[in-house]
């Protein structure tokens, strides 16, 4: 496939080793705005290792990653890439939990980071407004005052998602959204999900088969820190390769 | 949440007047053998609990609203203390034991004229602007390259230990020309006022009040913005707040150099009012000390900081007398006792005693669920490093 200006998001030939083992190798990706990616994979395979060269937290040993219209995405610190609008939900939720959900979601809003503006920063009508819309789409508006380690887990993942979608980022990376949710929660998780789609362009990274079926327009398959396959669900779990490594694997749980 | 921010605005209100007006009043308007008369040493020993009240809020501003814990305050404090001191040294004029109108260990050392960096605190205004700039240069240095390379943790507590035993050894230096391992001493008048007499000490006293205020207060206005939620959000979980698009590293440093400048204010205002600086107070152990006076008194809480100071000096001055040999030892205990027993400090005493209360009153339920979140909470906290 031909690199084109219209992806959001470009890996081309990335590798990155941690002491000789291979996390990722020759991986190439490409992402369409809008789009609504599942990447799945067994244990290991370099789910989490991707998204922590996309958001700058590793540099990769070489390749190339790129953000919408040429932007060197290696060259980038995590708080830079983060204000570009790239978003990153981690696998456990990770919220500030001595404070209100209320302040986890005004320390998110989209606007300027500097130390300056932080110092004479107020909360405007304005501000507040869009603080309860974020917590409306998340459903947690009615526990604003409520400290976010009181949250359950799955309410602090959903407030992690709130935390995203406060930064209005034109990429979501979401690890494992679902982990440790009821059923119910996680059919919740995967509409909120799917009412985003389009808006931003979202990956999602999931073990779970049942919420993968739910959200999944496109899956890509991850193996051994490359791409397996591409395709829809159906596709996918029908592809013998992917039997072999992941499937064939998950039967044995 | 709302109602211990009104008992605290209280106890300061209600301790501001004592320490501004009642104690230097007593001081200053009541005979000596009244029962009523506040002496002259105690008005001088409180102006010495106050400068370290300064430099405990400081360590807590790092400590415990960033989640920093620096062992170098004691530097800043020191670094302070000395620009004051080259000041309050060319006041002495030829007073001193040699009467030269040099510094009497310059004359020792050999040295007939006045060394050049030594020639512009002769003004007092240039010493208190590098009581300020100096100390906050040094953190900006420091601050810089440490923070840059992310250096956390007991990794960053090591080093700036280091740091200040570095510049405790280079004060030793004689060569230094800042007075080797005597410091300075001897001082005798401040912008005109003789030192020596209760007056001068009084005002000094007055002013470290008003230095305490004021720090307290810009403390308060900056952990209440919205820059002191991002600081308590690094200290709570740094990575989010990367992720959330924030440069960590610059709010670190903004907050170390602030920490810096109010220690060494606290410094400069100690000086005076001990009579001595040198290089003794750079030694490691006194950054200790404040550390333990932050968490005696309640780390995380701005008025804690400052209670633990007087408690822990307090105590000091009772047990360097009657136990001389014990001091540290008493020191250490009080740390371990605290840090076990009394994980939030004095502040922290009511909201315990209360708990504790609740606990004999209704049995089991509640402080086992309490006891399970926590748990829970703690499982989870370390996976999001």
């Amino acid at each position: 496939m031909p690199p084109s200006k219209k992806f959001i998001l470009t890996l081309e030939e990335v590798n990155k080793s941690f002491e000789g083992f291979r996390a990722i190798s020759n991986l190439t990706f490409y992402m369409d705005e809008g789009e609504l990616r599942v990447i799945i994979g067994p244990n290991g395979a370099g789910k989490s290792s991707m998204m922590d060269l996309i958001t700058g937290r590793t540099k990769p040993d070489s390749g190339k990653i790129e953000f919408g219209f040429d932007t060197d995405l290696t060259k980038l610190n995590e708080a830079q890439i983060t204000r570009l609008g790239i978003g990153r939900k981690f696998q456990t939720p990770s919220v500030y939990i001595e404070h209100t959900v209320f302040e986890n979601i005004w320390l998110s809003l989209e606007g300027s980071r500097s130390v300056w503006t932080t110092l004479f920063s107020r909360v405007t009508k304005e501000r507040r407004d869009r603080i309860y819309d974020v917590l409306k789409i998340v459903s947690l508006e009615g526990k604003a005052d409520w400290k976010a380690g009181a949250l359950s887990h799955g309410q602090k993942q959903w407030l992690e998602i709130g935390m995203l979608l406060a930064l209005n980022p034109k990429l979501l990376l979401v690890d494992e959204p679902a982990a440790g949710m009821t059923d119910e929660e996680t059919h919740k998780t995967g509409e909120l999900l799917l009412s985003l789609e389009g808006k931003h362009s979202i990956v999602v990274i999931e073990h779970d088969m049942t919420f993968v079926r739910q959200i999944a327009r496109k899956v890509t398959v991850l193996h051994q820190g490359s791409v397996l396959c591409e395709g829809t669900v159906d596709e996918v779990q029908n592809s013998e390769k992917v039997m072999e490594v992941y499937l064939g694997r998950k039967k044995k749980h | 949440m709302h109602k211990p921010t009104n008992y605290e605005l209280w106890f300061v209100a209600v301790a501001a007047l004592f320490l501004l007006f009642i104690l230097p009043g007593l001081n200053a308007f009541t005979a000596p053998g009244s029962v009523l008369h506040v002496s002259d040493f105690t008005i001088n020993l409180y102006g010495k609990y106050l400068c370290y009240g300064i430099v405990a809020i400081s360590v807590d501003l790092l400590w415990g609203y960033t989640g920093l814990l620096s062992l170098g305050q004691c530097l800043f404090f020191a670094l302070g203390g000395y620009m004051m001191g080259m000041y309050l040294m060319r006041m002495i004029g030829d007073l001193g034991q040699y009467h030269q109108p040099i510094p009497d260990f310059l004359v020792f050392l050999g040295w007939s004229k006045l060394p050049a960096f030594w020639q512009p605190f002769s003004s007092f205004k240039f010493a208190t602007m590098m009581a300020i700039l100096l100390p906050a240069v040094v953190a900006l240095g420091f601050g810089f390259l440490a923070f840059r390379s992310r250096i956390k943790g007991v990794y960053f507590s090591i080093l700036t230990q280091a740091l200040t035993y570095a510049g405790c050894l280079l004060f030793f230096r004689n060569d230094m020309l800042m007075g080797g391992n005597n410091g300075f001493t001897d001082f005798k008048f401040i912008a005109g006022h003789d030192l020596r007499l209760p007056a001068t000490q009084r005002e000094l006293y007055i002013c470290s009040v008003l230095l305490l205020l004021a720090t307290y207060g810009l403390c308060k206005w900056l952990t209440n913005s919205k820059f002191g939620k991002v600081q308590c959000a690094i200290r709570d979980s740094e990575n989010r707040v990367l992720f959330s698009g924030y440069a960590t590293a610059h709010f670190k440093l903004f907050v170390f150099v602030l920490a810096a400048i109010i220690a060494g204010l606290a410094g400069a205002l100690y000086v005076p009012q001990v009579g001595i600086i040198n290089p003794s107070e750079m030694a490691t152990d006194k950054s200790l000390e404040a550390i333990v006076w932050v968490s005696v008194g309640g780390r995380g809480t701005l008025i804690g900081p400052v209670i633990g100071a007087f408690a822990v000096n307090a105590m000091k001055s009772w047990a360097t007398r009657a136990y001389p040999d014990l001091w540290l030892m008493f020191l250490g205990l009080t740390f371990i006792l605290v840090t076990l027993f009394m994980p939030k400090g004095i502040v922290g005493l009511p909201a315990q005693i209360g708990a504790l209360r609740r606990r004999f009153q209704q049995p089991k339920t509640d402080a086992s669920e309490v006891a399970n979140s926590k748990r829970v909470e703690e499982q989870i906290k370390p996976n999001l490093k």
